[in-house]
């Protein structure tokens, strides 16, 4: 599956200013990780120790939020648009 | 002058330059500002604040901007009431009401965006704007139109009448957005990507907006004689405004106009049909499963709140506990307040009394403590959640007719 990955201006610096990415993934997890062979760096961010989300990071496939789906596994297909925004907002 | 050191990540510490950033370029976790409150200590006296302005910014020192050249339509130093008769319905010996309802647009957001605003013009922002239930919409449009900035201000679609038109009227653009407040906020924070000079108050500016909350824990001591409360209620949407209550009366311990250590307990407030913070409380987590909110409390119905691992936090520290109350719940409380206390609130007051409520009955806010319920909106602005209220009777304009139908003892 190629996807569209919109990537959050904390991210920008390692993706050379790009405000999105083309990967190859069957499932957000993939995909996230196609990200970081692209973008060296990228993962780190996103990742914590465990390998899980990290808490302020969300995303978002075709508008909605993973944790409504099925995480890391959610399935995505293609041309769908993956977005990863910041948690920090609102209220 | 003012007394930031900077800004600092909440979640690994890394440091940041006070500017417009709200979240961690390294783990994306929320920017907080650093105080130097030793250098406050030594200017922010009782007499000093006795001096200033009755507003908010009588706290400057303690806030990330200057009073002067504020954007300041009068925001804070509303009344805290005694509330004798709703605390001898509940059991509490002393309660007090701090009343936001009073504020220049009816709600507690007039303190967050005269704070964000200021900051942001002295930024050099031209455009304010938000993501919002309402209330905060209505606050900034009122804040642009007197500092003659632009606005844009984005809501989800079906909030309250009252609170559209509390915004339109005031001249900036007003976007309706088909989708809940989640969904407001997601796209706000993709905006802000795209327009990085824009103030969006609670996205990138949020850092410095979350801390005119903290004018809430100041002027309840200040109007307590400078004593901090035994206990607070405070509603939770994102758990912004708690948090920062708690972080304002432990800045106060520390700068020496309350005895230290302060010892607040701080007890949070949920609708039922939006409580993934009360959730995270009673299942012990320290992760938010987000919800899908369906609340007639509308002002609090954010399903990923951002600050709710924080406001967990608070809780349990300060030995606090949270409620979720239903519909029925808030409505009838309303009712009480109303009743009791000649206060008429929004749906959120009634969350944050239903909760008081409910603790009282627990037990665990103590009849003994000295109690500050906070009630952060007017009622005006959610009458609808009250459409079955109508006159006791209608009469034709004769005494004959009035003395048939109503009987005053």
């Amino acid at each position: 599956m190629s996807v569209v990955v919109r990537i959050p201006t904390q991210l920008r610096s390692l993706t050379g200013g790009a405000s999105e990415a083309k990967v190859d993934g069957a499932t957000v997890g993939e995909a996230l990780s196609a990200l970081e062979k692209l973008h060296p760096g990228v993962g780190e961010r996103l990742f914590d120790e465990g390998g899980q989300l990290r808490r302020f990071v969300n995303v978002f496939v075709a508008e909605e939020d993973v944790r409504f789906l099925d995480g890391l596994a959610t399935p995505l297909s293609d041309g769908q648009t993956l977005s990863i925004v910041p948690a920090v907002a609102g209220g | 002058m003012t007394f930031v050191k900077g800004l600092r990540c909440r979640e690994c510490g890394r440091p940041y330059p006070a500017e417009a950033l709200h979240a961690c370029e390294w783990c994306f976790g929320p920017l907080e500002v650093v105080y130097d409150y030793e250098a406050v200590a030594s200017v922010m006296s009782k007499e000093y604040i006795a001096a200033g302005p009755s507003t908010l910014w009588r706290y400057a020192p303690l806030l990330p901007a200057d009073a002067e050249g504020a954007i300041d339509l009068g925001a804070g130093f509303t009344p805290l009431i005694r509330a004798d008769r709703l605390a001898a319905e509940l059991g509490l010996s002393e309660l007090w009401i701090k009343n936001d309802g009073l504020q220049p647009t009816g709600s507690f957001k007039d303190r967050v965006v005269s704070v964000a605003l200021t900051v942001a013009s002295k930024l050099g922002s031209k455009v304010a704007a938000c993501a919002s239930t309402g209330n905060l919409a209505n606050s900034v449009a009122a804040h642009a139109a007197w500092a003659g900035m632009k606005s844009v201000v984005f809501v989800p679609a079906d909030v309250e009448p009252a609170k559209l038109t509390a915004t339109s009227v005031y001249g900036g653009t007003l976007v309706a957005v088909q989708g809940g407040y989640d969904d407001v906020n997601r796209l706000c924070a993709e905006i802000v990507g795209e327009h990085p000079d824009w103030a969006v108050v609670n996205v990138n500016m949020r850092a410095y907006y979350s801390e005119g909350s903290k004018t809430l824990a100041f002027e309840v001591a200040e109007q307590l004689g400078w004593k901090a409360p035994d206990h607070v209620v405070v509603p939770i949407g994102s758990g912004s405004q708690l948090t920062k209550i708690h972080k304002g009366f432990e800045e106060l311990g520390k700068v020496g106009l309350v005895d230290s250590p302060v010892e607040v307990r701080v007890s949070g407030a949920q609708p039922a049909g939006c409580a993934p913070v009360a959730n995270a409380f009673s299942e012990g987590s320290d992760r938010i499963r987000p919800v899908r909110p369906a609340t007639v409390a509308k002002s609090l119905a954010i399903g990923d709140p951002a600050d709710g691992v924080y406001a967990v936090d608070v809780v349990r520290k300060t030995g606090g506990s949270i409620a979720a109350v239903t519909d029925e719940e808030i409505v009838e409380a309303i009712g009480l307040l109303a009743r009791t206390e000649g206060i008429f609130t929004e749906t959120a007051g009634g969350v944050t009394i239903g909760t008081l409520v409910k603790l009282a009955a627990e037990g665990v806010i103590r009849a003994d403590e000295r109690v500050v319920c906070y009630v952060t909106g007017t009622g005006l602005k959610t009458v609808d959640a009250l459409s079955s209220l109508r006159p006791t009777v209608t009469i034709p304009p004769t005494l004959e007719a009035f003395n048939q139908a109503v009987e005053v003892e």
